[in-house]
Parts: C-alpha cells; structure tokens; sequence
C-alpha cells in the first residue's frame, strides 16, 4: 500500500474544537429568560447539555425538535413548529433561541420561513416569545463560531434604530462567568451605562433554588439589546472575529455605532489597551481600585519574574484565548513555542504577529485547524516545560509528562472552571500566580531534599 | 411555589401508584416529543454506548465534529490492555463533504487509521447527515476489510432514525457479524457470555471473577473490556447472562435463534439481585451441584463481610426518600431494592428507555404514591422531587445538577462513574456514596430548609 505514514491525516483524532450548536447554545444562555432550542436530533441537544454541564455545574435546559425519518425526509418545519409551541407552553420563555445543525441545514429548512409561518398560525395565542435564528451547520468552523453566530443573531434580531444613547456595548467573546462579572464590575465602577452580551455569569454560575426556575434567573434583557443599535460605540474581543461575523460589525454597519475591535485584554499591554480605550470613551478616569491591581500585578512580576523567564510552553484552545494568552505569555518572558487551535479562521497567525511583531524571532510557531494528535506530536519534538490550555490535553500531558495548566474551556477534572478569571488585571493576576506556582510545584517535587522555602 | 404543569402529550408518560385506582398502561417506547427537553439521547449515543468499551477496535465517527468530540473519553470502562477506545476518531466533515460525498474521505481516515494503530477490527458510526447524503458506507468497509484483512463494520447509527434503543439494536447488529467467526475449540460446557456489562470502573472484573470462583468460563463480556477476539467466539458459550436489558437483549435473542444459546437476565446491583444472579446461572447447569454449592459459598462470605458494614448507613438513612431516574428500567428495579436494605424509601422511579412490561413491574414494586415516569424531563423531575420531599436523585450527569441546585443529594449511575457499585463491593461502595451525599451538612444551607437570602 502507498500510504506510508506515521500519523494518519485525513482523520480527525481528539479533536481541539467541538461543534457549532454547542457555542450557540451557550450564547443563548446568555440571554434573560430565553430557552436554546436545537433545529436536529435529540442527542445533539443532549451531548451538549452534557458537555456544559460537565464544566459549569449548572442545569441547562436544551429543547431540541427531535428529528424523525419522516422529518428528514419532508423537512422539519412540523417538528419545529411542534418544540416551539410545546417549549412557548413548559418555559413561557421571553426568547426562544433556534440554532441549526447539520441533519437541519442538509435538508435545507428554510428556518426563518417556518418561524414566520409559526407566528401567523399561532398568532392569537399566549404571548409569542421573542424567536431569534442562528445557522450553525456543525460542518463548517467549529463552537466559537456558533457563538458568535448567536450573538450576532441577536443583535440582528432584536437592535432597534434611535437617537443616540450614553451607552457601550459589550460583546466579551467566549469568557468565564467570573470574567463577564469583572467586566460588569468595571463598568458599574465607571458608572457607564452598558449593554453586555452575552451575559451567562449568572445562569451558568448562579446560587442554589428554593424552587424549581424553569429557566435560571439571569442574562441581558430582550429590552436592553433592543438598544444597542443606539450605543455610542460597542466594544469587541476577539483578534480573529470579522466584522462580518460579529454581533458589533453588524451593529456599525446597521446603526452607525463604532466598533473597537481588540484581543481578549490578557496581560498588562492588553489590560492597559482596554482601560484606556474605556476611558477614552467613557470620559473618565478608571477608579483607583483598577490602577491597585494593576501595580499588585507588576509587582508580582517581578517577584516571579525568575520562575518563569525563557519557559517554554505550548497552548492550545479557541483561536481568541490563544491569541490574548500568547500576548500574557510573551509580556513575561515565557516563549510559547507552538500557538494551536483547532480552529480555522486563517488569522490566527496574523492576529498574533500584529501584538508580537518579532513572533518569529523569539521561535513563536502557529498552527492552526489541528487536533490534539498533531499537537501531541509537536510537543515530542518541541519538549516543552508545560502546556496550557483545557482539560482536553491531559491525554498527552500525562502520557509525555509535561504538566498542564488548566484554563479556557471546558474544564472537566478540575473545580471551579466557571469561577476562574482571564481578563484584565485580575484575570492575569490570578494566571500569573498558576503559571508560577506550577514551576514552583515542579521544582519542589523533583527536589530530592524537600524545601519548605521555594 | 409555581404550579408546574406537565405537557400535553405528556401525561400519558407518567402516574402516581395508587391501589383501587384504575390507571392505564404507561405510554412508553415512543421518541421524544418535539420541544421537551428530553434527558434522552440518539440513536448513535445507543450505538457508541454498546460499543465503546470494545479495548482494541478503532471507533470512527463518520460525521461533522461534534458526535466524536462529545463522546471521546466520556465512560468509565476500563480496559486491561489495550485503550483504543479512549481516543476520538472523526472524519469531521466539512461542506465540500457534505455536497460532494464523505466517502472517499472515510475510506482514507480507515486505511490510515488502520495503518497507524493495527485494531483488531474498526467500527464506523454512521451519523445524521450521512443518512442523508447517502454515502454507501457498506462498500468502503467492504472495500477497506478485504484491503487490511480485518473486520471492519458498519454501525447504522444515524441520530434521527429512531432512539437510543434503535442504536442498541444497530451495535448488536455489528456484533452480531463478529459472533460466529472465532475458534471455540476448548471451551468448557460450563461457560457463559457476561453481556451488558460494559465494565464501569472494573465492575466487569469483579463480576467475572465471582463466576469464575463458581468453576464457571466467561468466553467474553459484551462488552466490558472487550476484544474482538473474544466477541468472535462468544458463540462457544453456553448460556448468556444479560444485563442491562435494555441494550443487549436484542443480542441474546439472536443468538438463541442462531445458536441455541438460552440466556438469562441478571441485575449486579444490591445484595438481594447480585446474590440472585448468581444462584440463577448455577441453576442453568444443574447437572453440576458443585456450581450451586460455589454460588452459595460466595454469597454466604460476602454477605457476611458486607451486613455489618451496612448497618452505619442505615441507621442515618433510615426514612429517607430517594427518587431514581436511570437509562434502563431493570436499574431502577435493583436500585429500588437497594435503597430498601439501607432503610430508604422511593418516592420517583422513572427510566429512559423502560417498556410497557417494565413499568408494570416497577408500578407493582413500588410504595403507594411513587411516581412512576417515562423518557422524563428536567421541569418533571424537579417538580416531583420538591413535592414529593425527596433527599437523594439517583441518575446521570445531566440530573446530578438538578439535585445540587435544589439541595438534595445525588448518587451518580451512569456510564461516567469512577466507583465500582455492581457486586457485593459495588452494594458498600453504593451505600456509602448515598451516605456520604444525603447526611452531608452542606444542605443545612439550601434554601429548600427553610434558609432564606
């Protein structure tokens, strides 16, 4: 046979992506009184509950439209209608939010016709949720982009035009509860109005329930998105997010509003770029408490500035965490030596060189649209010190002894996942004490005397 | 509290026993309805269960990303030797794919798979979308067995052609291809197959080794620590002893027409049922008493061992209320039982995939008052664990979060469990679980004790 090789190509192995639905429905759950509905199969709707579940310990409630043969065959527009009424009547939802998949997508039902149908057939019912359509064939790109789909859906569906308003949007990508609440924090201390989307950090991170809630408490209202086509500028993270596909892009191209576009602010040139440009817009000084974490963070700089000079990493996750991470990486001293994704947005390398123009000279290598069997083999040649990224490189991070630093999602064997922060100083603060207590660990581990002193 | 109302087309799938009343069969063994969020999951996730613990195969996904990802290393079934089954394969379609056909695709993921990792057979998932761009994934297979000389089979899981029972039946059938081609020289008279059981943190291992303390062979287990080698000669054995009934009946079925294999259906779970599943086998062969005698002998020691350690559980756990909602209905019957020997009650059974014949048993072992439920959902299981008081769900990750949010304990009895709780050792392991989530001080400050802010 002719096919020689070391490792098979064609095949995807361990992958480092899932698939469009789950970021949409995410996404969705960021939204105040609003249902994720998947337009396909029961298990698609199932293994995602599954799979965030695993990582936010919260419920979530995903209705799905429960293809049939004959639904395959005739279209699924009866079954749509069907989940729609029946979801309306268990939830009373606000917003209902529909995402494809595949099985939908490949037989081509036309979802913004069947929904326009659902409303005239069922017009002189209860009150008609708010229905918002993403389209996220699960072959094509991978779970941010479903995200991003969303929120952009949203907007598209629910901004209204007006005058002008002393408002910011939001759009933070796809960050943990405890970042969307540090970003709340900041804004509130600045006394800016905003509108934040989408805004998970309670219903994917919320307290316990005296009774059942068929939907969590939590999320951005219908109302305030109603009024981002009047904000005064919106905000957006994401080195790799297009205009074209981003909630904000719309936004500026629909209303006029102007879109400032940045990395995930990780690390203190990032953090810096974010307050000023909030300061900027906002006409206001950042409160004093913002400059405190900032020099509690260079002065733990240069307490650990030792540990982690010229360590050489690999990380791995969404495209975006891997591009704010590799700004963190760099700013002290640490050569991320290979930057992986399994995304495939075509800017991964460009985002990165456009913060580290010297990528190449300091043996920053990108790959992107890779599984964890390509990273795997990297990391053999490459010997890294650790690797950071999700709970999905345990495999290879047990198997070639290399420690992994936990961050990103999903994380599914350590705690607290959705309470870890990235952004802003206090995020990198908080990575900054993990990377160095990780080397700290190490060194404490492999020391045959057993300091109590490191 | 917010009255809860049960869906139109629901009501049909649930009752509350009452003794005079007359109340009619469940409705049960339909799909889901549209729009509820059903716990259930497809076709395919019936068929990647059944298979997944087969130790030396390859399982490829044929499909977009999503199917393989979410079900890689997702169950605790361990093997002894090889792991193939820990790692995710998937030909993770794109749009030119899907417009212009996977197969070629396919076939080149399995010959370099088979090339990279010489499996001893490789099984490939259909998913949704290939029943719809029709790729003949027969012929790829066909085509790629008779290029690499191993078994390589088609399992027709498409997620919308039916439930998970349809992918139970859709994994037996590729099975069914293997059983049958293997030498079965040497194998005793006095031999079974363990099928269902799909070794969770060893429990196949712990199953094996009390029928093989009875002088019994186990030819193989279908498909806990599974091996292609074994599957092939599991046609040499002479009885098979079924559990979890819902997947792998089907199974047996087709192996008594094919073979005259009688079978069994055992439960590991609970002193009452592992006990039983062992005397039950000894009776198959009563030519030998011996075998009997062994049974007795094991049981008498563990029980012994076992009793006394039970009792600090019970006395904490005496009238407390569990509710079940477990994948298969013959689960819910040993974990009733179960609860029954460490003092607690049962206020909600309720399965996945149960059938008319397994409701009416579970509605004939219940208390008066216990809800019994069919394919449920979130809304139901919450509304009838706050009215019914409940202090501990037994179910699977997508329930264990209900529980936590409402305060009440959890015991987790799904595939993902790291603790054994099938055997005598699984029954210790079962109570103090239930022990340790229900007689926790954590809930003294959930809000359903009265704890307001």
């Amino acid at each position: 046979m002719k096919h020689a090789i070391k490792h098979a190509k064609t095949a995807t192995q361990n992958a480092c992506k899932l698939c469009n639905p789950l970021g949409a429905c995410l996404a969705f759950r960021g939204i105040e009184n609003c249902v994720p509905f998947l337009h396909g199969s029961q298990g698609c709707a199932t293994y995602i509950r599954r799979y965030l579940i695993s990582h936010y310990k919260e419920p979530i409630d995903i209705a799905s439209s429960n293809f049939h043969e004959e639904s395959a065959v005739f279209g699924g527009s009866h079954n749509l209608k069907i989940g729609l009424k029946n979801v309306s009547k268990q939830y009373s939802p606000e917003v209902i939010g529909i995402a494809t998949t595949c099985l939908s997508e490949t037989i081509g039902d036309d979802v913004p016709m069947i929904i326009r149908e659902y409303k005239q057939e069922f017009k002189n019912g209860s009150p008609m949720p708010i229905m918002i359509h993403a389209s996220t064939p699960s072959y094509m790109g991978s779970h941010i982009d479903g995200f991003h789909a969303a929120v952009r859906a949203t907007v598209k569906t629910l901004a209204e035009k007006g005058a002008r308003e002393n408002l910011i949007n939001i759009f933070p990508n796809m960050v943990s509860p405890a970042d969307i609440r540090y970003l709340k924090e900041i804004l509130e201390d600045l006394r800016q109005p905003y509108m934040l989307l989408p805004d998970y950090s309670q219903t994917m991170d919320g307290g316990p329930w005296g009774e059942y809630h068929r939907i969590p408490p939590g999320g951005t209202p219908a109302s305030a998105i109603a009024m981002a086509g009047r904000a005064s500028a919106s905000i957006e993270f994401g080195s790799t997010l297009e205009a074209s596909k981003s909630a904000a892009g719309y936004l500026e191209e629909a209303f006029g509003v102007p879109r400032y576009h940045s990395a995930l602010p990780i690390g203190i040139k990032e953090s810096d770029k974010f307050f000023t440009l909030l300061e900027s817009l906002t006409h206001k000084e950042r409160p004093e408490k913002y400059n405190d974490e900032r020099r509690r963070l260079i002065d733990a700089y240069a307490d650990g500035h030792k540990y982690l000079f010229e360590q050489r990493v690999i990380i791995y996750g969404e495209e975006d965490l891997v591009v704010g991470m590799t700004a963190l990486l760099t700013e002290i001293g640490i050569t991320p030596v290979l930057c992986a994704s399994g995304g495939k947005s075509g800017l991964l390398k460009k985002s990165i060189k456009e913060l580290i123009p010297d990528m190449e000279e300091l043996g920053i290598k990108v790959r992107e649209g890779v599984d964890f069997v390509d990273i795997e083999e990297e990391a053999k040649l490459l010997k890294p010190d650790f690797l950071i990224g999700n709970s999905k490189g345990y495999t290879m991070s047990r198997k070639n002894n290399i420690p992994l630093i936990r961050l990103g999602f999903p994380i599914h064997d350590r705690f607290g996942g959705q309470r870890m922060h990235h952004l802003g100083y206090r995020g990198t603060q908080e990575l900054f004490d993990r990377l160095v207590n990780t080397v700290i660990e190490q060194r404490q581990n492999a020391s045959s005397i057993g300091y109590t002193y490191m | 509290m917010e009255q809860i109302t049960i869906l139109e087309g629901r009501e049909n799938h649930l009752f509350e026993k009452k003794t005079g009343a007359v109340q009619p069969d469940i409705s049960c063994d339909t799909s889901s309805l549209s729009g509820s969020v059903s716990q259930r999951a497809c076709v395919f996730c019936g068929s990647r269960v059944v298979l997944y613990p087969v130790a030396d195969a390859i399982h490829l996904v044929h499909g977009p990303i999503g199917c393989a990802a979410y079900t890689w290393d997702i169950r605790g079934a361990v093997s002894s030797g090889p792991e193939l089954h820990r790692l995710s394969f998937s030909t993770d379609l794109q749009e030119m794919d899907v417009i212009y056909g996977g197969e070629k695709k396919l076939y080149h993921s399995l010959i370099e798979l088979i090339e990279q990792y010489k499996p001893k057979a490789a099984f490939i998932y259909s998913t949704c979308i290939v029943g719809l761009i029709g790729d003949d994934i027969e012929a790829v297979c066909r085509k790629v067995a008779n290029e690499t000389g191993i078994p390589v089979l088609p399992v027709h899981s498409e997620g919308f052609k039916g439930t998970k029972k349809d992918g139970y039946k859709a994994a037996c059938h590729a099975l069914m291809k293997l059983i049958g081609t293997g030498d079965t020289d040497g194998i005793s008279k006095y031999s079974i197959n363990i099928l269902g059981e799909f070794n969770l943190a060893g429990e196949a291992w712990i199953i094996r080794k009390y029928y093989e303390k009875m002088g019994i062979e186990v030819v193989s287990t279908l498909t806990g620590d599974g091996r292609i080698d074994a599957v092939k000669r599991a046609h040499g054995a002479s009885l098979n002893v079924v559990q979890c009934s819902g997947s792998m009946t089907w199974l047996a079925k087709e192996m008594e027409e094919k073979y005259g294999i009688p079978y069994i259906r055992v439960s590991y779970f609970g002193i009452e049922d592992m006990s039983k599943s062992l005397y039950d086998v000894a009776k198959e062969f009563p030519e030998r008493p011996e075998i009997m005698e062994a049974a007795k002998q094991i049981v008498s020691e563990e029980v012994k061992q076992l009793y006394p350690s039970l009792q600090k559980f019970k006395k904490a756990l005496t009238g407390k209320k569990a509710a079940i909602y477990v994948g298969g209905a013959f689960k819910t019957f040993s974990l009733i039982k179960a609860l029954r020997s460490i003092g607690m009650s049962v206020v909600l059974a309720g399965s996945q995939t149960g059938n008319k014949d397994d409701y009416a048993r579970l509605k004939e072992m219940c208390d008066e008052g216990t809800i019994i439920v069919d394919d449920s959902n979130p809304v139901e299981l919450s509304k009838f664990i706050l009215e019914k008081e409940a202090d501990l769900l037994i179910g699977g990750v997508k329930e264990r979060p209900i529980a936590f949010k409402l305060g009440v304990g959890f015991c987790d009895h799904n595939h993902e469990r790291k603790i054994p709780l099938a055997g005598f050792v699984g029954m210790y392991n079962f109570a103090l679980e239930v022990y340790q989530s229900v007689m926790s001080p954590v809930w003294q400050f959930a809000p359903r004790k009265g704890v307001k802010r």
